[in-house]
């Protein structure tokens, strides 16, 4: 049964976060972008539900824009690195021990050289602070994640029998690839999918949090956690709330995808580093 | 064995060379003149030709990354344009906070994962396990930096067990100054041990269910002897991997954690020389990082030569 | 006097009924068989008088070793009691060793945790125990690891293991199913040498009656979870009281009948002096590149209408022959044709069109999300206008109906088929675009007996309603030697001789061939049993 729980959770997690992040388009308890400095860091009350910050606004109306900001950025992330990630491992895997497959392996082992953060801190440094950079900066490290995750399960894969007979059949690689390959690497790619996820909303908050990622006044839980340091003090629940947010989010979706690798294939192997 | 090292030493120099001319790269060809970045908008046209003259960059690229490259294998990073002091020295400075705040932070996280992952191993299914995992779950989705400002706000502001932040530097003590590193350490390494715990337990449980555990069995061995004799050496296999990855991690982590601490590491020197705009260090201190990645994985290749004997015998 | 003695053994994993009422005793130096087909429960059996099961397990009966019942021992003096009193040998010797450890230690191990041996002395045992079982010491020193020795060699490791303090009963299961023919028979003997040698019992689990016919003495036939028939081995097999017995028995030895080949030569593959090689890992940093000749300089023809075999050894080369043959793969030097075309990876669809296959496994031979119309209509791609609508039914329920399935499978996923109808969806699939030559690539070996025989019968039908050509591949001698009009034998990469089937098995020439019969086992003849039966032995 735990199995039914994990996903159960985990699902209701998500919804949370993704129903804040969608209704925030149209309503949120107050508007952001009006201070409201006699009300400033009030404590957490009827009115104000997660309290107010330090220009008095809505702290709960922060957190549901927010999600928005942090759900975008690893959505277009996790986008990029499936996108890119997935035909070069279903090419490298068609063409094992080949050039293409050899260079893709080694661009692999070269990214994964480079600490992702500090190249993402590089990238934004060089090209300006934005939530746009930090999604490339991102993207870009999810690639080699998918193309080799991708590339092992096609290669086990080519070796079985079936395969050979779509080949017997006179099947091309490329078409084998899309009707054979993909479907049965389809559900390594989503269990994956989900904790690329979950990492890439811990790594906006990161770049957020160092001023890196999604600029002012564009409310982003790891911007609201830098602006609440120094007050922590005084006003603990600056840096409570949306830490709790983020944790809500990432738990949710590490939950998810346990879930549903156990109701997919409980052979799935995710690496989380 | 000194074949295979000698390989995975040369693939080491190999990746070197690769890395330091993507960063030499990225710092290039990003948006136009280095000197002028460097600057800023209302440099005068003097000054942005004289620090070009200084950093080099009138002579043809290749020959400047071959001199940036060259310099470095001596210990000479050049000097920094805003501080006016040779990089190497500044580098050296920061490196003693951020590289024993890692190595601190990942003797934490193995100390703290390799007993909760083989006991969730031994108890699969049991409530032991579901309570371990169930931590680690939660440690996986915690970011480390919210996870240091409530250790600051219990431990340092309302117990007052640790100062909130700063380094006094070493030379008040060993264990003063190591005292100071505790609570950043703590922040490193209580996500990653979450990490490390499910591999070491996952990668135990794969163990478990190989035909030698049964082979073991059958010889006489307690269920406990046989996981201790014939499981742990060869479930450490793929947590070499992973600590391998984590080291580097904590490294970059270190970055945004010495940022809550307001530790003088290298982090803090990254942020200050890109608000500065001073490349020539940020470029110096990106390789310096990228270098010890690629050192710690020829490490743990030769670790796993060490675990695994099928690797020492494969040329 | 009775070594171990099994009384009404039950045994459930959680509520599955596994094993029932199984009795059965071994004496000192007897040698029982405990044979039977997938899921026969023999195999659970052996692991129940080691008391190594499932968490979820759960025995009732008596399992006695001496005066001692193994059910009521606790978990540490069942622990002093494996490795000491009972060895085990398993199946797959490529995975029963640690890896990390050298053979040496492993060997050492059982006896240091048993006795109060100092490690030197044990170590001595270890090596004339290695020696004992044809590891000698000066070619395999105790430094070795399991991964730089062969897989007979690592069975040889694991018997050492097994009998290095000398248990009084020895349980084997499936030793030799893992190992190459001539191997096989050499385990076999070292096997029966060790029981003779230090009057242990051994109980040999086997799902080939052929392997234990002339090694048992006393035979237990196994289905379902329940013992059918045991008896001394020649008054089994003599009486076979129990229709499954005789089932099991004729399976195994079954004979097809095969109608004669057409006459007249019209040769439709021709393989000439064919060359493939492989790559082998660098040695060296900068040294050339080394290659494997997985085969070295074949040729032969297959006619219209004739059925070949191959046989040989794992890693003589088949599956790279039959790899090259099907065009998928190209050929170093040498040439193959098929119907005066030349075939490689470039070969047009009309060519790949006359030459399908049917594969060895018949779980990884499809592809798990597909229906089985779409499974065995693969081959369409092929053809210039491949059938649409009601002609791709009806070609589809011809197909099924060939092979001994309704029409109405064609709806189903493949996992809801069994293993022997799912190699006749994989016949379908072989047969469904008529090509001139079938390759069977191991197709029958991960049968169970009853089920291949079923399969060997459909491959001869449909020799008679279709004229089928094709290429047998097997390492089992006793198959070919019923599905084939001439067989090639196969090794390291050569074919060191070829002829009529019935010539090359009853008059082999070439000393390999002639080891190659001479290891496999073989059932007894039942006639000549059967005038022995009442003699007392």
């Amino acid at each position: 049964m735990i199995r039914s729980r994990n996903l159960l959770i985990g699902g209701t997690l998500c919804l949370i976060v993704v129903t804040a992040a969608l209704l925030s388009f149209v309503w949120t308890p107050y508007d952001i972008s009006q201070m409201d400095i006699p009300n400033k860091l009030q404590k957490p009350s009827a009115a104000h539900w997660f309290g107010t910050d330090h220009f008095g606004r809505d702290i709960f109306s922060m957190i549901m824009i927010g999600a928005r900001t942090s759900l975008a950025v690893a959505i277009v992330a996790v986008g990029i690195g499936m996108g890119l990630g997935v035909p070069l491992g279903l090419w490298a895997a068609a063409n094992k021990g080949g050039w293409v497959d050899e260079i893709i392996m080694r661009g692999n082992d070269l990214i994964f050289a480079f600490p992702s953060l500090v190249i993402a801190i590089l990238i934004t440094a060089i090209m300006g602070a934005s939530a746009l950079n930090a999604i490339i900066a991102i993207g870009i490290f999810n690639i080699p994640v998918f193309a080799r995750l991708t590339r092992s399960g096609a290669l086990s894969l080519w070796e079985r029998e079936f395969i050979l007979a779509a080949r017997v059949a006179g099947k091309s690689k490329p078409r084998i690839s899309a009707e054979h390959i993909l479907p049965n690497v389809a559900n390594l790619l989503i269990v994956q999918g989900t904790i690329q996820f979950s990492l890439g909303i811990l790594a906006e908050a990161g770049l957020s949090y160092v001023g890196l990622g999604a600029q002012p006044p564009t409310p982003s839980w790891g911007r609201m956690l830098a602006d609440a340091q120094t007050m922590v003090s005084f006003a603990p629940h600056l840096a409570l709330v949306p830490g709790l947010a983020i944790v809500t989010a990432v738990l949710g979706l590490n939950l998810l995808g346990d879930g549903l690798r156990d109701l997919l294939d409980p052979k799935i192997r995710v690496a989380r580093t | 064995m000194l074949r295979y090292a000698l390989k995975r030493a040369l693939s080491l120099l190999i990746s070197l060379a690769i890395a330091s001319l993507v960063i030499f790269l990225v710092i290039e060809v990003a948006p136009g003149d280095p000197a002028s970045y460097m600057l800023g908008i209302n440099a005068q046209p003097e000054t942005v030709a004289a620090l070009r003259a200084e950093l080099g960059l009138d002579v043809p690229k290749m020959q400047r990354y071959l001199a940036w490259v060259g310099g470095m294998a001596r210990g000479d990073f050049g000097t920094s344009y805003t501080y006016r002091t040779p990089v190497g020295q500044m580098i050296a400075d920061r490196m003693w906070v951020s590289l024993p705040l890692a190595l601190y932070a990942l003797a934490l996280s193995t100390l703290i994962a390799f007993p909760a992952g083989i006991y969730a191993a031994a108890r699969r299914g049991k409530p032991g396990d579901i309570a371990v995992m169930g931590a680690t779950q939660l440690g996986v989705a915690v970011p480390n930096f919210w996870f240091a400002m409530m250790l600051v706000l219990i431990f340092a502001i309302n117990l007052r067990w640790f100062s909130a932040g700063g380094f006094p530097g070493w030379d008040i003590g060993f264990f003063l100054a190591l005292k100071s590193l505790t609570l950043p350490a703590i922040a490193l390494a209580l996500p990653q041990s979450a990490i490390l715990a499910r591999v070491m337990r996952s990668s135990l449980l794969d163990i478990l269910s190989e035909d030698f555990m049964r082979t073991a069995r059958a010889k006489g061995l307690s269920r406990r002897q046989a996981l201790w004799r014939h499981g742990l050496r060869n479930a450490l296999i793929p947590v070499l991997t992973i600590i391998g990855l984590q080291f580097s991690f904590l490294l970059a982590g270190g970055i945004i954690i010495e940022q809550v601490f307001f530790l003088p590491g290298l982090g803090r020197l990254i942020f200050q020389s890109i608000s500065a705009r001073d490349l020539i260090v940020v470029e110096s201190v990106v390789m310096l990082l990228v270098f010890s990645v690629i050192l710690v994985n020829f490490l743990v290749d030769l670790a796993y030569a060490a675990v695994d004997p099928r690797l020492r015998s494969r040329t | 006097m009775t070594l171990l003695s099994v009384e009404n053994l039950s045994l459930n994993i959680g509520d599955t009924p596994i094993l029932r009422d199984v009795s059965f005793t071994i004496a000192p130096g007897e040698i029982v068989a405990v044979t039977g087909e997938s899921g026969s429960g023999k195999s659970m059996t052996a692991f129940s008088v080691m008391q190594l099961l499932p968490e979820a397990a759960h025995t009732t009966g008596h399992i006695r070793l001496n005066d001692q019942d193994l059910l009521s021992l606790s978990e540490p003096q069942l622990c002093a009691l494996r490795g000491n009193d009972i060895g085990m040998v398993f199946q797959e010797p490529m995975t029963a060793l640690n890896p990390v450890k050298t053979i040496g230690a492993q060997v050492m191990e059982t006896i240091l945790i048993h006795t109060a041996m100092t490690p030197d002395r044990a170590k001595e045992q270890a090596r004339d125990m290695l020696s004992r079982v044809g590891l000698p010491p000066d070619r395999f020193p105790l430094s070795r690891y399991p991964h730089e020795l062969s897989g007979g060699q690592r069975q040889r490791v694991v018997i050492a293991m097994a009998i290095a303090l000398r248990p009084r009963l020895l349980i084997a299961d499936e030793p030799t199913t893992a190992l190459d023919v001539t191997t096989q028979a050499q385990i076999l003997d070292l096997l029966k040498e060790l029981v003779a040698e230090f009057g242990m019992g051994l109980m040999m689990i086997t799902h080939d009656l052929a392997v234990v016919s002339d090694m048992a003495d006393r035979i237990i036939v196994m289905r379902q979870g329940e013992i059918v028939e045991q008896g001394e081995t020649r008054a089994l097999f003599g009486e076979m009281k129990h229709p499954y017995t005789r089932a099991l028995f004729e399976a195994s030895g079954h004979r097809v009948d095969l109608p004669d080949a057409p006459d007249g030569p019209d040769p439709i593959l021709a393989v000439r002096n064919a060359v493939r090689d492989y790559p082998l890992p660098r040695t060296r940093l900068f040294a050339p590149r080394e290659h494997h000749r997985a085969v070295n300089d074949i040729s032969f023809t297959i006619h219209n209408g004739e059925r070949v075999g191959l046989v040989g050894e794992s890693g003589c080369g088949k599956s790279t022959l039959t790899r090259a043959i099907l065009g998928l793969e190209p050929l170093q030097s040498g040439d193959i044709t098929a119907f005066g075309h030349p075939v490689g990876p470039a070969m047009n669809p009309a060519l790949r069109a006359g030459l399908q296959v049917v594969f060895q496994d018949p779980y990884g031979s499809f592809n798990p999300r597909h229906r089985v119309s779409r499974i065995i209509t693969e081959p369409f791609h092929l053809l210039p206008d491949p059938p649409g609508g009601a002609d791709r039914d009806t070609a589809i329920a011809t197909a099924l109906t060939a092979v001994g399935l309704s029409p109405s499978d064609a709806t189903k996923y493949i996992h809801e088929f069994s293993g022997g109808q799912r190699q006749r969806i994989a016949i379908a699939r072989a047969l469904i675009i008529r090509p001139k030559l079938i390759i069977f690539d191991e197709a029958v070996s991960a049968l169970d007996v009853s089920i291949r025989a079923q399969i060997l019968d459909l491959i001869a039908d449909l020799s008679r309603s279709h004229t089928l050509s094709y290429l047998f591949i097997s390492h089992d001698l006793s198959v070919v030697r019923t599905v084939t009009d001439r067989v090639l034998v196969m090794k390291s990469g050569e074919i060191v001789e070829q002829g009529v089937t019935e010539q090359v098995f009853s008059n082999p020439q070439h000393p390999y061939t002639q080891t190659l019969i001479a290891a496999a086992p073989v059932l007894p003849d039942l006639s000549h049993l059967k005038e022995n039966s009442h003699v007392p032995a």
